[in-house]
C-alpha cells in the first residue's frame, strides 16, 4: 500500500502531461470574430515571404477583383491540413494572397514545395503586427476581401472541404 | 563572426554537458575515481562557455547586428542602449539562452563551492544538473537558435514590445530566472541523494543555502514583477492571477514549503521523503512555468513566440525530467531510512501543517491555472478562471496559514505543551483583537477577507517579533533575525493587500480641461494636454494638479504611441504619500474635447511590495547567518 502511494505523484504528473499534450495539439477554438469585417484593410506593406514571389501591400487589393487573404505559417499544422482545399480554390480560379506569420523564407519555401503553392503574393509578417491589425487571432485564418480592399468575411481555422461552398458564395457576394 | 563564435560556444558547452553526465554516471557505477575527478572541472568549463555565448549575444544586441535574425526581429537602432542590452532576453531565444546560462553557472557554483556534501552525492548532483542542461541546450540548438543568420539583412530592426521597454526589463527577468533556475540545484541535489541514498541532515544542510538563495531571488522577482505590472500596464492592479504570474507563484510556494521542511531535516532529521519530494516539485514547477509561457498554450505579454513545435520539445523535456525524477523517487525513497519522529504539538508539527497548507494552495493555483486547458481538451469549451476562484479558494487557506505562522515559531522543537502556548500567544491575540475592534469601528462595511487579512496581519506582526523577547538582541543569531523579518514582511504585505482591496477609491471620468475631480483625500485638476516626443515614441502628456490640504503637486500621465512596433501604452502618473498612492491614467479623448481619466487612491498599497522586500531581506539575513555559523563550525573542526 505504502509503496503504491509513492507512485501517486508520477501518476498525477502523467495525467497533467496528457492535458498539456492535447492542449498543444488542438487548434485554437473558433470563438473570436474580427471587428474588422466591413472595414477596409489597414495600411501595410510587407516584404517578400519567399524570394521568388512578390510581397504584399494594401494597394494590391484595390484592383477591383475580389480575392482571399490567407493567414498562415509553415510551422502551423492545421495550415498544412488546409493546403489541399486552398489548392482546389486556386485551381478554380480564385486569387489567393498570403501573410506568413513569424516565419523564415526557407521554411515557407519548404512548406510550399511540400503542400503546393496556391498564392499569388506572400507577405512576411515576422511580428504578427499585420495579423493583429486585420483582426486575426490565430493561424490559419482566411479573409474574403472585395475589389475595393474591404474585408467582407472571415473564416477562422483551417478551411475544410465542406467549407469551400461557403467561401465561394462569400466571394460571389463580394464581387 | 560573433554569432558563429556564440553558436560554437553553445555547441561546445552542450558537448561538455554530455561528457559531464556520462563521466558522472559511468564513474559512479564503476567506481572510477579518474572519471569522477573530471566532473568538477568540466562543470566549470561548461559554465564559462555558456556565459561566453550569452555575452556574445548581448554584444550582437548592443551593436544592433541586423544580419542575425533574432536581433533583427527584436532590436532597433533608435532604442536606448539599456533596452538594446535588456532586449537580449526580451524575446524567446534570448531568454532561453539566459535560462541555460544560469543553469550552467549554478552547476559550476555547486562544483566550485560545495564542500559539505558526500563526494559521490555531489558527483551524482552534478550529473543530474548536466542532464537538465543537455535537454535545454538541445532545445536552444535545434528549436530556438538565437544566433541564426538572416540573409539579406534588413535595413532596420523590428523593435521591442513597448510594454517591455522599461527599466524593469533589466531586472525582473534575470532575478526571476535566477530564482527559477536556482531551484534546479535543489532538484539535482534531490536526484543525487536519491541515486546514492544519502538523504539526511548533512544533505539538508548542504542544500539549504541553495534553496534559500533561489527563494530570495524568486521573492524579489515576483515582487518586482508585481510592481512593474502595476505601474506599466495602467490597470491599477498588482496581481491578476494571470497564468504566467501563477507560473512564478507556484515555484515560490513549493520553495517556501521546501525552505521550512529542509530546516526540519537539517535540525531534527525528520521529513526526509517529503523534503526530497518538495525539491523535485519546486523545480518541476519552474519547468512547467517555462513550458506554459514558451509553448504558446497560454497567451500573455510573456508569450513571445507562439510555436507548437517548441511547445512539443519542452513537453518532452518535462516528461523526461519530472517523470524521471518522480519515478526515481517512487523506486528509491522506500529504501531511504525513515527519519526521526516527533510529537504533533511541536515546532516540527507546526512546520508540517505549514507545508500541507502551502502545498494545498499550490494545488489550488495549479488547478486554477490548468483547468481552462483541461476543460478545453475534454469538452472543447473555452473558459477562463479568474480572481473570484483564486481569492475564494486560496484566501481562506492563506489566512489559516497565518494562524500557524503565529503559533509555529513559538513552539519548541520535538515536544511542547499546549497550555504553555497560551501565555506566549496572549499578546498577538490581544493585538489582533484590537485591530478587529478598530477596523469594525472605523470601516463597518468592510468585507470579510480584507477584515480577516488586517486582523491576522496584526497578529502575525506581533507574533513574528516574539522570538526576540527576552533575548540579548546583539547575540541573537542572524538566522533568527531573518525569520523574524521575513514573517513580519508577510504581515506587512498582507496588510497592504487587505487595505488596497478594502479601501481603494476609483474614479473613471470624462474630463474637460480645467475641471476638478475628487478621489480619496485628493482633488485633482485637469490643467492641460501637450504632445511630447521620446527617442522611439511620441505621446500625449496630460498635466494635472493634485491638491490635498495645503500641499499640491503636478502629475504628468502619458498616452504613448511607439512606432517600432506600432503600439500604444499608458504611462501612469503615480505619487506616493506616506499613507498610500495616487494613481492617474490618461485615456483617449472623445470628439467634444473631453479626456478619459482614471483616478485611483490606494491607501497603503506600497506595503505590499515593502513587505515583499522585507521577506527577501529576511531570507538574505538567514542565508548569511547560516553560512557564517557553518564557517565557524568548520574552523572549530579544523582546530580540533
Amino acid at each position: 500500500m505504502k509503496r503504491l502511494i509513492l507512485w501517486a505523484p508520477l501518476a498525477i504528473f502523467v495525467a497533467f502531461l496528457a492535458i498539456f499534450a492535447t492542449g498543444l495539439i488542438k487548434p485554437e477554438g473558433k470563438v473570436i470574430r474580427s471587428q474588422m469585417v466591413g472595414n477596409p484593410l489597414p495600411e501595410f506593406k510587407l516584404a517578400r515571404g519567399v524570394p521568388t514571389q512578390p510581397g504584399l501591400a494594401t494597394a494590391d487589393f484595390r484592383d477591383g477583383k475580389p480575392r482571399l487573404l490567407n493567414v498562415f505559417a509553415s510551422w502551423c499544422v492545421p495550415c498544412a491540413a488546409e493546403a489541399p482545399q486552398l489548392m482546389q480554390l486556386a485551381q478554380a480560379g480564385v486569387q489567393i494572397e498570403a501573410v506568413a506569420i513569424r516565419d523564415r523564407p526557407e521554411d515557407i519555401a519548404d512548406f510550399l514545395r511540400r503542400y503546393g503553392n496556391p498564392y499569388q503574393r506572400i507577405g512576411s509578417d515576422p511580428t504578427s503586427s499585420v495579423q493583429i491589425a486585420i483582426g486575426s487571432s490565430g493561424v490559419p485564418e482566411t479573409f474574403v476581401i472585395d475589389g475595393k480592399g474591404i474585408i467582407r468575411h472571415q473564416h477562422i481555422g483551417d478551411i475544410r472541404p465542406e467549407d469551400i461552398p461557403e467561401i465561394l458564395a462569400e466571394l460571389e457576394k463580394a464581387g | 563572426m560573433i554569432a558563429e563564435a556564440g553558436l560554437a560556444a553553445l555547441w561546445l558547452s552542450a558537448a561538455l554537458a554530455a561528457l559531464q553526465l556520462v563521466l558522472g554516471a559511468v564513474g559512479l557505477r564503476g567506481g572510477r575515481e579518474d572519471m569522477l575527478a573530471a566532473v568538477r572541472p568540466i562543470a566549470l568549463a561548461q559554465a564559462v562557455l555558456t556565459v561566453l555565448a550569452f555575452v556574445l549575444l548581448i554584444v550582437l544586441f548592443l551593436r544592433v547586428d541586423l544580419s542575425v535574425a533574432l536581433v533583427a526581429a527584436n532590436d532597433h537602432s533608435a532604442k536606448p542602449w539599456l533596452y538594446k542590452f535588456a532586449g537580449t532576453w526580451g524575446n524567446h531565444e534570448g531568454s532561453m539562452l539566459m535560462w541555460v546560462t544560469i543553469l550552467a553557472v549554478a552547476g559550476a557554483a555547486v562544483a566550485l563551492l560545495e564542500r559539505r556534501l558526500e563526494d559521490r552525492t555531489l558527483i551524482a548532483t552534478l550529473a543530474a544538473q548536466a542532464a537538465i542542461g543537455l535537454g535545454f541546450y538541445g532545445f536552444l540548438l535545434f528549436a530556438s537558435n538565437p544566433f541564426a543568420r538572416l540573409d539579406p539583412a534588413p535595413a532596420e530592426g523590428q523593435g521591442l514590445n513597448p510594454l517591455l521597454q522599461d527599466p524593469g526589463l533589466a531586472f525582473h527577468p534575470p532575478t526571476l530566472y535566477l530564482g527559477y533556475v536556482g531551484l534546479s540545484v535543489a532538484f539535482s541535489f534531490a536526484v543525487g541523494a536519491l541515486v546514492t541514498r544519502d538523504v539526511g541532515p548533512a544533505f539538508a544542510r548542504a542544500m539549504r543555502p541553495w534553496v534559500l538563495g533561489a527563494w530570495i531571488l524568486l521573492t524579489l522577482g515576483i515582487t518586482a514583477g508585481s510592481y512593474w505590472a502595476y505601474y506599466e500596464l495602467g490597470w491599477g492592479g498588482w496581481w491578476f492571477w494571470d497564468p504566467v504570474e501563477n507560473a512564478s507563484l507556484m515555484p515560490w510556494l513549493a520553495a517556501t514549503a521546501l525552505l521550512h521542511s529542509v530546516t526540519v531535516l537539517a535540525t531534527r532529521d525528520g521529513l526526509r521523503a517529503w523534503t526530497v519530494m518538495l525539491a523535485v516539485v519546486a523545480f518541476s514547477m519552474s519547468m512547467v512555468g517555462t513550458f506554459l509561457v514558451r509553448s504558446g498554450i497560454l497567451t500573455s505579454v510573456h508569450a513571445f513566440a507562439v510555436d507548437p513545435r517548441r511547445g512539443g520539445f519542452i513537453l518532452v523535456l518535462l516528461a523526461l525530467y519530472i517523470g524521471g525524477a518522480l519515478a526515481l523517487f517512487a523506486a528509491r525513497v522506500g529504501t531511504v531510512r525513515e527519519g526521526s519522529r516527533f510529537d504533533p504539538v511541536s515546532r516540527e508539527g507546526a512546520l508540517v501543517i505549514n507545508n500541507l497548507l502551502l502545498t494545498a494552495i499550490l494545488g489550488i493555483v495549479l488547478v486554477g491555472t490548468l483547468y481552462p486547458l483541461a476543460a478545453e481538451s475534454l469538452t472543447g469549451e473555452k473558459l477562463s478562471v479568474g480572481p473570484p476562484y483564486f481569492n475564494a479558494a486560496a484566501g481562506p487557506l492563506a489566512l489559516i496559514l497565518m494562524v500557524v505562522m503565529v503559533i509555529g515559531p513559538l513552539l519548541r522543537w520535538r515536544r511542547d505543551e499546549l497550555r504553555n502556548l497560551a501565555g506566549r500567544i496572549a499578546l498577538p491575540c490581544l493585538l489582533a483583537s484590537l485591530a478587529l475592534l478598530a477596523v469594525v469601528l472605523l470601516a463597518p462595511d468592510i468585507s470579510i477577507l480584507p477584515l480577516l487579512g488586517l486582523v491576522f496581519a496584526a497578529g502575525v506582526a506581533a507574533a513574528s517579533i516574539a522570538p526576540l523577547w527576552k533575548r540579548n538582541l546583539r547575540r541573537t543569531p542572524l538566522f533568527i533575525w531573518g525569520m523574524v523579518i521575513s514573517h513580519l514582511g508577510i504581515a506587512v504585505s498582507v496588510a497592504g493587500m487587505a487595505s488596497e482591496s478594502a479601501f481603494t477609491r476609483e474614479r473613471l471620468v470624462a474630463a474637460r480641461i480645467g475641471e476638478t475631480e475628487q478621489v480619496g483625500p485628493y482633488s485633482v485638476r485637469f490643467d492641460a494636454v501637450t504632445p511630447v516626443a521620446g527617442p522611439n515614441w511620441t505621446a500625449i502628456e496630460g498635466t494635472l494638479t493634485a491638491m490635498r490640504g495645503d500641499t499640491s503637486f503636478e502629475l504628468k500621465p502619458e498616452a504613448r504611441a511607439f512606432w517600432a512596433p506600432p503600439t500604444e501604452t499608458n504611462e501612469a502618473a503615480i505619487r506616493t504619500a506616506l499613507d498610500g498612492q495616487l494613481y492617474v491614467v490618461l485615456g483617449k479623448s472623445d470628439e467634444q474635447g473631453r479626456w478619459q481619466l482614471r483616478l485611483w487612491w490606494k491607501p497603503f498599497v506600497t506595503l505590499i511590495w515593502a513587505g515583499g522586500a522585507m521577506i527577501a531581506l529576511g531570507g538574505a539575513l538567514a542565508l548569511i547567518g547560516r553560512l557564517r555559523r557553518e564557517r565557524k563550525a568548520a574552523l572549530r573542526e579544523a582546530w580540533a
